[in-house]
């Protein structure tokens, strides 16, 4: 075998082509990849999902999902030829000279086992002649180094008692230990919050910078990319389609879904009135559809009165989660997820809730809209307290007035309907149209409006993408022609082009039909686009209300200073 | 129709099928059996409730390839003189119908009380959670007992034989109810939290009628496969209940009543009266529980 591999580079993949041979024939993940890293340089491939990112990643360590396989070219390793490699030697190799981190924390330690007991069976692994107390010096060393405080002590702590962060850390930790020479990160930061990320970022840039060794970060977060790596290669569906230095990609460029892919990424310093989308929609073509929309969603409902009131009042909110049940008093625990919330939102106005996973801003969207009991305080929906009793007419008046856009575009919609009745279910149960036939005309109108077929509404939820089903949840969620929308990080699950179209979506409508919304999110980035007004959280409490440009611009609070200040910024790659 | 057998025969389920020869032995086996159970009176060469066509000097013939066998009783007669094959099968039919409904019924049963415990949840899921632990550490067996027992003394002398298949489909299904109550409580609370189910709420539909229409039809999967594997162990139970004397009487026999029939003479030589339906017994339940676990294996996404 020839093997003209230049000495200086810790991988070297050449011309890879992987294939998942299925039942309907042979499905090539990845066409002819090359990408090389030197040691102690850190090399970034982004793309959006199922560009075969991981793909990638997974054949260097030979964990590919079977049946998958390296059907042509060579993947070289420090000077060997993985591919050639028997199954022993490959795991050998595994761990020792390839380490791997994953994307979450909480499923890749074992919750049975000491952290240090995780580490020290490692070191075991990989130095076998050293003692055991040395190993545990060791581990309490490698603690200390990814910033575990109380490393000592904390060595014997099950995973369950670290929180996420400091669990990444300590997976990062389990990985370096046995000193590997190329480090695949899988999406390590994806699960991680803003101020999280970046501390996890410096730190791997830190560590490979100090002991030499090589990483690939395989990520669709171009702020992480920003943020630490040298080279970058774009994957578009199993193709590498550019590669150049950090600076160059981000700011100048040159391939067409670069830059679009750059474009879509929110900007956190000034708000732009659309985003640049990928595929622009034929203009001409759609406009008749949505003028017909338009004039089915806006047609005034006599059932539903219109109050002048504030759409939205809060009034010292509060809801108690039990987290340890007792029979006696003193001995429970409970947990403050919205601690004395006020606010109010009025009429045509986007309000965006913003803070990290766990500060209650989902409780409050799901308070208002009816699927959490509060545990204390008012909710005002234009003047009308939500917690009375009232007729059933007036309750589902209620209902049609207020809907809801879910996170996760997997779940929320049932997989055994098809799209029509997924969408009908609001006419049909509200009865907005008089028969079968109105109902599917409105339906189809309403898919129409969100960028979708007519003939969708046959199909189930596992033919679309997940882009398309949030589309198709936004068109279930106008079906009663609310007034009001709750929108639970609507865009957290999409990749970011497909994002800028949702979001823009969601700008439109909002401009047509004058809805007033509330917009959960933990990106500072989409809040920043998308809201009027911003109110920002911190475990349960709202620490600082604003207009968007008063919180981006001129932060009051200690905690929203933090946040911004820890979000990637790109500016400064793009000017240089 | 025509639709519904392309997707059929397109499916992964299909492909998983075609590629196991000892489910498609195991299906086959299903087939035939519920085929000649369905068609006794057609299929079976002799009529064994016919007591004009029985004679008794055809008792006791051995199976047709032993040195007494008739070429005509290919497994040999009983004590009667009636052809075992055709006993097998009316029987067999007997046992399947039974255990078809049995299972129907605590399917029905189970799949109501586990929505209703894991949709609505607190004191009511509880309380059947309670009661079905109670059931749980009772033996299904003694269950059928207890509530045959129960029927024998509430109802009048003679009225009973009329009634006995149907107490004992009531005590079948009675005594395994619960294995669907867990099975769908357990995938329910799953779906309560998914999306769509919060979607439904916010729209603002009644509790019952999301349980119905979102919920159950996701819930389903496991549940079809559990029940496969149950009607293996209705026949079972059926066939336990009518060996012990208090299943099915005798004018109707089961498979459960042709061995406890052929016990008898066991001793005496005539070891076919009981073997025969035995063997039809073991094989049609291994047959249900291979296909049942197939199809588990089949329909679990985790391993895929």
């Amino acid at each position: 075998m020839n093997q003209s591999v230049q000495t200086s580079d810790a991988l070297k993949a050449t011309d890879v082509r992987i294939e998942f041979p299925g039942r309907r024939g042979l499905f090539t993940a990845v066409h002819s990849a090359s990408l090389h890293v030197a040691p102690g340089e850190i090399i970034g491939v982004v793309g959006e999902s199922g560009a075969g990112k991981s793909t990638i990643g997974n054949a260097v360590i030979q964990l590919l999902e079977p049946p998958g396989r390296v059907s042509e070219g060579s993947i070289n390793v420090l000077g060997t030829e993985i591919l050639s490699l028997a199954k022993d030697d490959m795991a050998k190799l595994r761990g020792s000279t390839i380490g791997m981190i994953f994307q979450d924390p909480m499923t890749s330690l074992n919750p049975l086992y000491t952290v240090g007991k995780q580490i020290i069976e490692t070191m075991q692994t990989h130095f076998p002649q050293q003692s055991e107390s040395a190993l545990r010096e060791k581990a309490i060393d490698w603690l200390n180094k990814v910033g575990i405080p109380n490393a000592a002590l904390r060595v014997d702590n099950y995973p369950h008692q670290f929180s996420g962060g400091q669990r990444q850390r300590v997976v990062i930790a389990l990985v370096l230990c046995a000193e590997p020479r190329l480090i695949i990160a899988d999406e390590p930061t994806t699960a991680l919050d803003v101020t999280l990320k970046r501390q996890v970022l410096e730190l791997i840039k830190g560590l490979c910078k100090e002991r030499q060794v090589a990483v690939v970060l395989i990520t669709h977060d171009m702020g992480a990319i920003s943020e630490i790596a040298e080279r970058v290669y774009v994957m578009l569906k199993g193709r590498i389609v550019e590669e150049g230095t950090t600076a160059q990609i981000l700011g100048a460029p040159r391939e067409e879904y670069t830059k679009s892919l750059i474009a879509a990424i929110p900007r956190i310093d000034v708000k732009v009135k659309r985003f640049h989308v990928v595929d622009n929609e034929s203009a001409s073509r759609i406009t008749a559809v949505h003028d017909r929309a338009l004039q089915w969603l806006t047609v005034s409902d006599t059932i539903v009165p219109v109050s002048d009131k504030a759409v939205l009042k809060l009034e010292d909110l509060r809801c108690t989660f039990v987290t340890r049940r007792s029979w006696l008093p003193k001995n429970r625990r409970y947990l403050n997820a919205v601690d004395g919330v006020s606010l109010e939102v009025q009429r045509g106005e986007v309000f965006g809730l913003v803070g990290e996973s766990g500060c209650g801003k989902t409780t409050i969207g799901k308070m208002v809209a009816g699927l959490q009991p509060p545990t204390s305080g008012r909710i005002l929906f234009e003047g009308l307290d939500l917690a009375e009793k009232r007729s059933r007419t007036e309750e589902m008046a209620l209902r049609r007035a207020m809907q809801m856009i879910f996170q996760d575009p997997y779940s929320s919609l049932n997989p055994r309907r098809r799209i029509i009745d997924c969408v009908a279910e609001p006419i049909r149960f509200h009865k907005v149209a008089k028969d079968e036939a109105e109902v599917r005309s409105i339906v189809e109108l309403l898919l129409a409006r969100v960028g979708m077929d007519a003939a969708a509404a046959e199909k189930y939820p596992h033919q679309f993408s997940g882009g398309q089903r949030q589309r198709i949840c936004i068109a279930r969620a106008l079906a009663t022609r609310p007034r009001f929308l709750i929108c639970d990080e609507p865009t957290s699950a999409l990749d970011v082009s497909i994002q800028a179209q949702t979001l823009n979506l969601l700008k439109d409508l909002q401009e047509d039909l004058g809805l007033t919304m509330l917009f959960v999110s933990h990106d500072l980035a989409v809040i920043r686009q998308m809201c009027d007004r911003v109110g920002v959280m911190r475990a349960g409490v709202l620490v600082e209300v604003g207009t968007a440009e008063q919180v981006f611009n001129d932060p009051q609070h200690e905690y929203t200073k933090a946040l911004l200040s820890a979000m990637p910024s790109m500016q400064h790659l793009a000017m240089a | 129709m025509g639709n519904f057998f392309a997707r059929m025969f397109d499916s992964d389920i299909w492909f998983s099928f075609k590629q196991r020869p000892i489910v498609m032995l195991a299906a086959l086996v299903v087939f035939v059996c519920v085929f000649c159970a369905t068609f006794a009176s057609f299929v079976a060469p002799h009529n064994p409730f016919d007591l004009k066509t029985l004679e008794l000097s055809n008792a006791f013939t051995s199976p047709a390839w032993t040195a007494n066998g008739k070429a005509t009783f290919l497994l040999g007669t009983d004590d009667q003189g009636r052809d075992l094959l055709s006993a097998i099968m009316f029987g067999s039919r007997t046992s399947i119908i039974v255990a078809v409904i049995a299972v129907m019924l605590s399917m029905t049963i189970g799949i109501s009380l586990g929505l209703l415990s894991g949709y609505l949840g607190g004191k009511l899921d509880a309380f059947i959670m309670r009661v079905a632990d109670v059931q749980l550490s009772f033996p299904a067996i003694l269950i059928a007992l207890l509530i045959d027992g129960v029927a024998r003394a509430v109802m009048p002398k003679g009225s009973h034989d009329s009634v006995a298949v149907l107490v004992l489909i009531f005590a079948i299904a009675l005594s395994g109810w619960v294995q669907y109550a867990r099975t769908v409580r357990g995938s329910t609370l799953v779906e309560r939290n998914k999306e769509y189910v919060q979607a439904a709420r916010v729209i603002g539909r009644h509790p019952i009628a999301i349980m119905f229409t979102h919920v159950l039809p996701n819930v389903l999967g496991p549940v079809l496969v559990l029940a496969t594997l149950q009607v293996g162990s209705a026949i079972l139970i059926e066939g336990t209940l009518s060996y012990l004397g208090v299943g099915v009487p005798p004018t109707q026999p089961s498979l459960g009543t042709l061995i406890r029939v052929g016990n008898d003479f066991l001793n005496s030589g005539e070891w076919w009266i009981t073997v025969f339906p035995g063997l039809a017994l073991v094989m049609l339940v291994l047959a249900i529980n291979i296909v049942g676990d197939w199809l588990r294996d089949v329909m679990n996404p985790k391993l895929n």
